[in-house]
């Protein structure tokens, strides 16, 4: 695996959503560098012929009835939202406004 | 970059010189009670932020359950789509952040869906026949609903935006086909068609309300266009949104007209998202394809794989409606319509009502006269769905009924129809009210013929002379006499007998 | 000290049972414990948040339907009006949670946690919510946006984590039981490291439906307390099925205190015990390595036949776990956004748009260890790697439930040290990111596996305490209790008495308790 760098990090940390300064990405390069070179034998742990485990146990086909359940109201819903309006979440713009 | 106008090339023009490659995702929600994975109603357009659960808000600490009747429409989809069924899936998380999405991730299915390899043949206007193949039809979850505030309502120039959750995790079945060839100048009615036979197929399996105008059924359009005689497919647009079946055929009419100008102008066709607009009939250029698409798939560990036995789909086949092929051959042969006629009815999108229509009595050749004429008719005036004006089978019954009984003339019925479309009530009370019963009282009738034969004795005399057919003549001027409420069978027996001629 | 709260729940319980004495004096004798150690400079600082008001409303509530006696009585849970304190990842109704970070300044969870219903049905005072590293992401509960909370035994050093706060409050008398949750170790290294018990239960023993999921194929919510008998009584309460977690499984929970009582004869003739070679030797302090030498001397004297185990592929197990939790994470904790909850951070400038705001909003509501994570996990799952790294993590994952496998083949538990080292000093490896997540290579296997594990206190080295800790199949969690309780009752014949009697008496640190 190639080396991690800043640029790989910002990428990173944009995917992620998470705002991260110059001094940041930089601590993080070289964390992130230190951790991924300590873990990468995983690579070479297992063979192909070896399956993935994705759950800790065999459990298939847990499934629930069609049947309505209990709600929030819209005051519970709302109550811990940082902006509402309209009896709705209220978020800044999408797109970047001119 | 987008053009700011589009370049197009006439739409036969563009096929002369290329092949189209066609491809659909197709996202049909599913009416099940609750949603895909908490048991909220699945219901919009109530108050918002009230159809939601902890779940639904993704709040810290929740959880996801599967609801068992989703996995089981979506089998069903799968079937009727002629698709096999996985033994086992897994569902997969889709990282990506937008605030319609309350956790940050959709939770849909990666490399393993519930269905995959089916097909479909999707029939044209003509008669031609499409074999489209269905690469999978996977499960997933709706997102909540933006709506975007500032002068546009739009997304662009928006100062900001609210978000409502109610259809957030809406159970979804997505229904992607593998590249569509040899369309060519058919491309548009093919799409068109085939939004429409997967919206006629789950709308027969009931699992779905079926309306594209409330987004029940969504359809990206994929469009690339290869030179003739080459192979490769060119690179594709994924037009989004397109949520009417006029407008999927008009999509991809542009789409195919907007590629070709790129590519004759030398220009590449950048792999994009592109956005539907009704009011000008154009797509224009959404985001790029980029890295940014890295949606980090990985199987979602708060649920576990889904299992099928072929006790469970054999379970589900046997609930499975007539296919619709089937019973449409079965329709044609009771109803002895003619291959023609019987395509319009289907094309019409008026099987359903005719078959109610003969159920309650009316005979098919009515029926269809009613639905294929009238209505039709009325509908496009009134730039609506014919089946969203209001008329019933019952209301053909009563009007077919009053006719045959001599209260009214075609022409009348006509009207009477007009008056029950605006709401005016039942035929009977309407030709009641507005006394449009017709005139069956021989000697007002004669008193008006006397008077029309009074006024043009030419007429007269050519009739005497046996030229019968300039009867025709006083018709008219009877008709306005008695303010088209005369029969005109009646005006003519009347005429000939006073004249003493034989019919 | 007030005698109320040095005992265990179970022989509390039976004091509140016979009368002699009432919940609301148990309530207000750990309340008065809590405001005389837990709060000032020199605090213990478990807690986050008091329920003082509610946990006495409870009190009052069992103590009248005791003293009025009849079927509702008869009826009450056996561990009814003995106080609890929870972590504060578990979601409580009527309290806040934070998840000890920022990000969570005041949210109050409009729901609460199915382990939560089950111990306000059985009418457990809730004491208030401990700390824990950020969205329990640690193993020195430094993490926590909330500040330090200290070791009783020594109060320069950690409490271990990220369940730190709940085992020093149960180490310090503040509470006889409270909530845990682990992921990789943070209930067992936490309580080996402060002398406690801890119990992580198998996979889908206990709901995780209110737990804030960190990595969710590995967490679980378990109980810490400081006698076997007492987790298996806490065990028993909030384990079993619940429809609101699909990886829950669906059968009753096994009959766990008797287990413990069976156990406490000290008796474990047929018993196989595997010491796993991987899990001992390089990397573990040489007091740690004696006491659990020391142990399983014991238990070959009470009749277990010792066994040795390999577990070859326990050597990828950190390194899988780097991968397979933070990929988890940085998924989990994408939803904190700002949208619907939590504290909106605008940018310092440029355009206030929604991805701009979230990406301020995030910055500033995680700490460090946890962006950290967020970023390993967005690699590890990103095109191009997911192969390489999540994906071999997982193939490692089956290659080490298949090392238990074996192992449990020629064994019935299997048993190791809990955690390397003993407390280590407050701040001393909070550089160094790869030495923090040493301290939980002997838990990690157990939750890539799904197994349970249990810590029981093993002696001390250097005067802080030392955790052993056994291993059962799935489903088996009856058989750490008995293992467990085996052991604690042999080393306590040693000691006369709990580990925990050797604990420094705390000074008062305070007069108004925590805020």
């Amino acid at each position: 695996m190639p080396a991690i760098s800043r640029e790989d990090v910002a990428h990173l940390a944009q995917l992620a959503h998470l705002e991260m300064s110059d001094t940041e990405l930089e601590k993080m390069t070289g964390e992130l560098g230190v951790i991924v070179d300590a873990i990468k034998s995983v690579s070479e742990a297992a063979g192909n012929d070896v399956p993935a485990t994705s759950h800790p146990l065999p459990l298939v086909n847990v499934m629930r009835e069609d049947v309505v359940g209990q709600t929030l109201t819209q005051e519970e819903a709302l109550q811990n939202a940082p902006d509402a309006e309209d009896g709705r979440f209220k978020v800044p713009a999408i797109l970047e406004g001119e | 970059m987008a053009h700011a106008t589009e370049e197009l090339v006439d739409f036969d023009e563009a096929l002369d010189r290329y092949d189209p490659a066609l491809g659909f995702e197709v996202h049909v929600e599913l009416n099940t009670a609750t949603k895909m994975f908490s048991d909220a109603p699945n219901a919009f357009g109530d108050v918002p932020n009230t159809n939601v659960t902890p779940v639904d808000l993704g709040l810290p600490g929740v959880l996801p359950v599967v609801n068992k009747k989703a996995v089981e429409y979506s089998i069903k989809i799968g079937l009727a789509l002629n698709c096999q069924i996985a033994e086992y899936c897994r569902f997969a998380r889709k990282n990506y952040f937008y605030p319609d999405t309350p956790k940050n991730f959709q939770t849909s299915q990666y490399d393993e869906p519930i269905a995959f390899d089916g097909w479909l043949d999707i029939e044209l206007s003509d008669g031609e026949v499409f074999h489209v193949e269905i690469e999978r039809a996977h499960m997933e979850e709706d997102a909540g609903k933006l709506t975007h505030m500032g002068t546009s309502g739009r997304i662009q120039g928006a100062d900001f935006s609210l978000v409502d959750y109610n259809r957030a995790g809406v159970p979804l079945v997505e229904i992607v086909t593998k590249p569509i060839l040899g369309a060519g100048k058919r491309a548009p009615e093919l799409a068109k068609a085939y939004v429409a036979a997967i919206r006629e197929i789950v709308k027969n399996l009931d699992v779905s309300d079926a309306k594209m105008e409330r987004g029940n059924v969504r359809c990206d359009a994929n469009v690339s266009l290869m030179p003739k005689g080459t192979t490769t497919l060119g690179t594709r647009t994924e037009t989004k949104n397109v949520n009417s079946l006029r407008a999927v055929e008009h999509a991809v009419r542009f789409e195919i007209e907007r590629h070709a100008a790129v590519l004759d102008s030398g220009e590449k066709i950048v792999q994009e998202t592109r956005h539907w607009h009704e009011d000008t009939r154009t797509t224009t250029s959404g985001r790029p394809k980029s890295d940014a698409d890295d949606y980090r798939y990985f199987p979602e560990p708060d649920l576990v794989p889904i299992v099928t036995t072929k006790e469970w789909i054999e379970e589900l086949r046997a609930q499975l409606p007539e296919p619709l092929a089937e019973r449409r051959k079965r329709l044609q042969a009771d109803w002895g319509y003619a291959d023609a006629e019987f395509r319009d009815v289907v094309n019409a999108g008026f099987l359903d009502a005719i078959e109610e229509t003969i159920a309650a009595g009316a005979s098919p050749a009515v029926a269809r006269k009613w639905w294929m004429g009238e209505i039709s008719r009325l509908a496009k005036n009134a730039d609506v769905e014919p089946l969203d004006l209001g008329v019933t089978p019952a209301t053909i019954i009563e009007l077919n009924s009053l006719i045959e009984a001599k209260k009214i003339n075609d022409k009348i019925a006509r009207q009477v129809l007009e008056y029950v479309v605006a709401g005016e009530g039942r035929p009977t009370e309407i030709v009641e009210k507005r006394s449009l019963a017709v005139v069956n009282d021989d000697s007002a009738l004669g008193a008006a013929i006397d008077d029309a034969m009074a006024a043009m004795p030419d007429v007269v005399a050519k009739i005497k002379d046996g030229k019968v057919q300039a009867i025709g003549a006083l018709i008219g001027p009877v008709m306005k006499a008695t303010r088209g409420q005369a029969d005109a069978g009646r005006v003519r027996e009347i005429v000939l007998e006073k004249l003493g001629v034989e019919g | 000290m007030n005698e109320i709260i040095k005992l265990s729940a179970a022989d509390l319980a039976a004091k509140l049972r016979d009368g002699s004495v009432t919940s609301t004096q148990a309530v207000q004798a750990h309340l008065d414990r809590i405001a005389a150690v837990d709060g000032g400079d020199r605090g213990v600082h478990a807690f986050l948040h008091l329920n003082a008001e509610e946990a006495l409303a409870v009190a009052a509530e069992v103590d009248a339907i005791r003293a009025a006696g009849g079927p509702e009585a008869e009826a009450l849970h056996p561990l009814a009006g003995v106080p609890i304190a929870i972590k504060d990842l578990i979601v409580t109704k009527g309290q806040p949670t934070t998840a000890g970070s920022k990000f969570l300044e005041g949210w109050m969870s409009p729901y609460d946690a199915t382990v939560i219903e089950k111990i306000r049905a059985a009418k457990l005072p809730m004491l208030g919510k401990t700390n824990l590293d950020e969205f329990a992401m640690g193993s020195s509960t430094e993490h926590s946006a909330y500040g330090d909370t200290r070791n009783p035994w020594d109060l320069d050093r950690i409490p271990g984590g990220s369940g730190g706060g709940s085992a020093a409050a149960v180490a310090a008398f503040e509470a006889p039981l409270a909530l845990g949750t682990d992921t990789g170790g943070s209930i067992r290294q936490p309580g080996a490291v402060t002398g406690t018990v801890g119990v992580k239960p198998t996979y889908g023993g206990v709901s995780r439906y209110g737990a804030i999921a960190m990595a969710s194929s590995l967490d679980q919510i378990g109980p810490v307390t400081r006698t076997v008998r007492d987790s298996a009584l806490l065990h028993e309460l909030i384990g079993g099925h619940d429809p609101k977690d699909s990886t829950s499984i669906d059968q009753p929970v096994a009959e766990l205190a008797a287990a413990a009582e069976q156990g406490a004869t000290g008796d474990l003739t047929g018993v196989r015990i595997g010491v796993i070679r991987e899990l001992q030797g390089e990397g573990y302090d040489a007091g740690v390595q004696a006491r659990f030498d020391e142990s399983l001397q014991l238990l070959r004297s009470a009749g277990a036949e010792i066994v040795e185990v390999s577990c070859p592929n326990f050597e990828y197990a950190l390194n899988a776990y780097y991968l397979i939790m933070p990929s988890e994470v940085s998924s989990n904790l994408a939803k904190f956004d700002g949208v619907r909850y939590g504290n909106r951070v605008l940018p310092a400038e440029g355009p206030m748009t929604i991805e701009r705001v979230m990406g301020a909003t995030r910055a500033a509501g995680f700490g460090d260890e946890v962006k950290r994570r967020i970023i390993l996990g967005t690699y590890a799952l990103s095109a191009g790697y997911y192969d390489a790294y999540y994906g071999s993590a997982q193939k490692v994952r089956t290659l080490i439930q298949r090392d238990f496998e074996a192992a449990f083949a020629q064994a019935d538990v299997l048993v190791s040290p809990t955690s390397p080292v003993v407390a280590f000093p407050l701040g001393s490896k909070l550089d160094d990111p790869l030495a923090m997540y040493l301290n939980d290579v002997a838990t990690i296997p157990a939750n890539l596996a799904g197994i349970p594990g249990i810590t029981v206190p093993g002696g001390l080295s250097e005067n802080l305490p030392v955790g052993i800790q056994f291993l059962a199949p799935a489903h088996e969690d009856a058989r750490l209790y008995r293992a467990g309780a085996a052991l604690e009752k042999l080393l306590e014949d040693q000691w006369g008495g709990p580990l925990i009697n050797q604990a420094p008496e705390l000074a008062e640190s305070s007069k108004e308790g925590v805020a």
